[in-house]
């Protein structure tokens, strides 16, 4: 009766289409969208590093809160089983959700239920994960994403690029394009300030906000001892979504849960300062199931696995269940600045979406993510629960399917270095058989370099020389003295 | 028992404890952090963030019959203590029975109290208790004037828990509503309360 | 103190000037070099790439070789990193070794508490921390101390000196778009210094950085920060 029932893989859009360097290749040649990504990583790394450089007991924050994730990692199955119990008994209704589909179908069956044929929805990771906005559709159901950067997204019929700000890829003239083109109510002579853009923004809401029935959410946090869903936002279309329709559907991931309410006074703390660089954000709401006379009446908690049993299920990679989305790795990642976030062909961008897509889906499913990165660390260094991202990219590269060839080459390396004779030879084998090459391109352009070599050297040659060994290796020097 | 209906439910928490069957050890949460402040004038410290955050900040509950003065229509919750009115030359709405949101949205302004406020991260936080009302009240109209005592700020947010009931439906202000969403800029204003005014009262700061 | 020199497989092949100067560095400040000739290489590039089989065998010859020394010095952060954060989980034996190895700047200032190594060198140099140096081994300004005692030189501050350059082993073949535009950006702060050298701790990220550089006749040269230790004017 009791037999152990497997960890399972994800769905929705958390796959690479193409393969990251494939996918890549658009976006760095785009020199509109590298200057806008350039633009705006810079500017809020600066704001970043402000905030948190005046915090005494940052360390301290990202410490506590490294452990509490990874205790919440330990007792899921009981924190879960508590929070349950929790929301339920302050008047939420629970659901499982085992993947995207069985979510979205809980959500569509819901917010049919209260015959509302539109929903009101507050930025999420998990419903973009999920694909909710298109399970929706498909039941005649209008999605309306509220967040300003989600709505830039919508209306302009595109996908998320970054976790904190999806429409981080436009500039302000081309949001004001897509404002233009896709708002009835918008002026004509609309300007590209950004308080013009936000004031087209509430304009274009208000009503809807006002005549809502059936609001989607999703929580950066739930508290297994109380039962509490916290919604952490800026503009206010959060706590319209959480305060104004009278059901309140939220989607949460398995792995947001913290054990108590005092967890808070850590990660309120990490959240604001390491996402958009603030010491707080505008608004935080919280709320526990049904409070009689404020707030929906109706609340519902959808708790989704999709994956995230397998990725609890590697101990190694295990910390990327810890991840708040606070974006803070993207911002400072080099590979990220250029690449962008479309590259990464999945709602979870940058060093994170490197470690987290691929465990959700399976490694093979997303084998180009892993090495989607130079080791740098710098996204180590920013994470406020300090996941080792470095440690875990490379951990996956050892399950990612090798290519023939680089299997063959990595072998024979192997073979050769791994014995003190054979690399001696090896070494002097490459010194010879350079030597007269070397002199030559040495006399021709006084470098013992080459410029262009064919595939797959070519990869190398495009954009740098590539040296020739010594005339001399060094143990044959030392071998001299 | 084949044949079994496995609840959605049931299947997961197998599926997490099966993942958890390398048996991960016990975690001991390190807790250095400071949680209690020790800067001096707190009240001067919420003044700064607060402003910082673009809210206007006024000293004294003498600052009232002003600001009131320009607000025609006045939503209010319904335990607002009467000296606050004194003087409020509009039109005062209590919430009760509840206002819909058609009628919060033709308010000029919100008048209320709080339950604490963090200086370190100038954050005011409703927990619908006394003179708060409930969430839609302080969102909908475009301005939020917000009563603040001085023994309601403390230095940091682990402070503010302690007073906090964790199953209250609970609200955290830090400034007007703002985004970052346009080149990561911030600018206020989008679909929460775009003014945010604070009345602080008694504190070293103010009368 | 005995100290062993573990000049890594690309230095051995490409950059032997580099191993001849902390060769040179060394004994000018009086002590004693062994090169064990039984050394390979540190199996970062078939770990880091997903080959950790492959790479165990040169994680075992290393602590074959190199155990019975007090110190071993490292040419190379990136070298120096692997064998220190990764050896003692692939290989717990590694971990007595792997704590006794140090790159370059380590050994100098923390070892031997020396930062003038008598060197003489009248050039603008700029400095690239590269990464795993920074972030891994937390070298600091170590490179940078030891540099400012060097007679004649001129050092000239990086624009986002921390940022990776885009080389990442692999990643520039496995990534070359990405790499390139990187290297790009990296090439045009290093010329907006106006050095005439481009020094480092690393010759694998030197050699993306130079091969740019050279690809686009900067006319800068790039040099591992030991060869400037080690230059005393005359010989350079």
């Amino acid at each position: 009766m009791n037999r152990p029932v497997a960890p399972a893989t994800g769905g929705g859009r958390i796959r690479t289409r193409l393969p990251f360097p494939t996918a890549a290749r658009p976006a760095v040649a785009d020199t509109q969208l590298r200057a806008n990504l350039h633009r705006a990583t810079r500017t809020i790394r600066g704001k970043r590093a402000r905030v948190v450089d005046e915090v005494p007991d940052w360390e301290a924050l990202r410490d506590a809160g490294s452990a509490i994730k990874a205790d919440v990692q330990r007792r899921l199955p009981e924190l879960l089983e508590q929070f349950e119990a929790s929301a339920t008994a302050a008047g939420a209704t629970v659901h499982w959700a085992r993947d995207a589909a069985e979510a979205c179908r809980i959500v569509v069956e819901l917010t049919r239920a209260t015959g509302a044929d539109e929903v009101v929805k507050v930025k999420s990771m998990a419903t973009q994960e999920i694909e909710l906005n298109e399970a929706l559709e498909a039941a005649g159901i209008a999605a309306y994403e509220t967040d300003l950067a989600e709505l830039i997204v919508q209306l302009g019929d595109d996908t998320p690029s970054h976790i904190l700000v999806p429409a981080i890829h436009y500039n302000r003239a081309q949001i004001r394009e897509i404002f233009q083109r896709r708002m009835p109510d918008v002026p004509a002579d609309l300007s590209d300030e950004p308080s013009a853009l936000a004031e087209a923004a509430r304009a274009h809401l208000r009503r809807r906000f006002l005549s809502a029935r059936v609001a989607v959410s999703g929580a950066n946090f739930a508290i297994a001892d109380t039962g509490t869903l916290v919604v952490v936002e800026s503009e206010g279309n959060g706590r319209m979504c959480l305060t104004l329709p009278e059901t309140l559907i939220s989607v949460v991931g398995v792995e947001k849960l913290l054990p108590t309410f005092t967890d808070l006074e850590v990660f309120l703390q990490l959240l604001p300062r390491s996402s958009t660089g603030e010491r707080m954000n505008p608004y935080t709401s919280m709320w526990t199931g049904v409070t009689p006379g404020d707030g929906p009446q109706d609340v519902h908690v959808v708790l989704v696995d999709n994956g995230r049993s397998a990725v609890l299920a590697d101990p190694v990679g295990r910390p990327a269940l810890s991840c708040i989305r606070c974006s803070a790795c993207l911002n400072v990642c080099p590979v990220y600045e250029r690449a962008g976030g479309h590259a990464y062909g999945s709602v979870y961008p940058g060093p994170i979406g490197a470690i987290l897509s691929p465990q959700l889906t399976g490694v093979a499913d997303n084998a180009s993510l892993p090495y989607a990165s130079t080791l740098c660390g710098a996204c180590y260094d920013v994470c406020p629960v300090k996941i080792n991202i470095p440690e875990i990219l490379v951990h996956l590269r050892q399950q990612a399917p090798h290519p023939l060839a680089e299997r063959a080459t990595m072998g024979v390396l192997s073979w050769v270095m791994r014995s003190p004779r054979r690399w001696a030879a090896a070494l002097r084998l490459a010194r010879a058989g350079a030597g007269p090459l070397g002199a030559y391109r040495q006399r021709r352009t006084g470098a013992r370099t080459l410029r262009r070599l064919p595939w797959p050297a070519s990869a190398w040659t495009r954009s740098r020389d590539l040296p020739l060994p010594a005339p001399q290796t060094f143990r044959e020097w030392w071998g001299k003295q | 028992m084949v044949g079994e209906a496995v609840t959605a439910r049931d299947e997961i928490l197998a599926r997490l404890r099966t993942a958890l069957a390398d048996d991960p050890p016990p975690v001991e949460v390190p807790r250095r952090y400071r949680r209690v402040g020790d800067r001096p004038d707190p009240v001067a410290i919420l003044v700064d963030r607060l402003e910082d955050y673009r809210a206007v900040v006024h000293h004294g509950i003498g600052a009232l019959p002003g600001l009131l003065a320009e607000v025609g229509r006045l939503a209010v919750p319904v335990d607002v203590p009467a000296d606050w009115l004194a003087g409020c030359p509009g039109q005062v709405y209590r919430d009760a029975p509840p206002l819909s949101p058609a009628d919060l949205d033709a308010m000029d302004a919100v008048l209320t109290g709080c339950a604490v406020a963090v200086a370190e991260t100038g954050t005011i936080i409703l927990d619908a208790g006394p003179a708060q009302g409930r969430r839609a009240l302080t969102l909908v109209p475009d301005r939020h004037i917000c009563v603040v005592r001085a023994d309601q700020v403390v230095g940091l947010l682990p402070e503010a828990l302690t007073r906090l009931d964790p199953r209250a439906a609970q609200t955290w202000i830090s400034g007007p509503s703002a985004t970052s969403d346009i080149e990561l800029n911030r600018v206020e204003g989008v679909h929460g309360p775009r003014r945010l005014e604070i009345v602080l009262v008694g504190g070293t700061s103010g009368a | 103190m005995r100290i062993a020199l573990f000049i890594t497989c690309v230095n051995d092949v490409a950059y032997p000037a580099t191993g001849i100067a902390v060769t040179r560095i060394l004994r000018r400040l009086g002590h004693i070099v062994d090169f064990p000739t039984r050394q390979t290489c540190c199996g970062q590039m078939h770990a880091n790439t997903g080959y950790r089989a492959e790479a165990m065998p040169m994680v075992r010859n290393y602590v074959d070789v190199f155990d019975g020394y007090d110190a071993v010095v490292v040419p190379s952060g990136s070298c120096t990193a692997m064998i220190r954060d990764q050896y003692p989980r692939l290989h717990p034996p590694a971990a007595s070794v792997a704590a006794r190895t140090y790159e370059l700047s380590e050994l100098l200032v923390d070892v031997l508490g020396v930062t003038d190594v008598g060197a003489d060198f009248p050039e603008t140099v700029t400095y690239h921390p590269t990464c795993h140096g920074l972030r891994m081994l937390r070298l600091g300004d170590r490179p940078l101390r030891l540099l400012r005692q060097v007679r004649g030189i001129r050092l000239v501050e990086l624009a986002d000196a921390e940022e990776c350059c885009g080389f990442g082993g692999t990643f520039a073949l496995k990534n070359p778009d990405v790499s390139t535009a990187m290297l790009t950006d990296k090439c045009a702060r290093v010329g907006e210094t106006g050095a005439q050298v481009l020094a480092a701790a690393d010759n694998s990220c030197l050699a993306h950085i130079g091969g740019g550089l050279d690809r686009h006749r900067s006319g800068v040269r790039a040099v591992h920060y030991a060869e400037i230790l080690a230059a005393t004017g005359a010989a350079s």
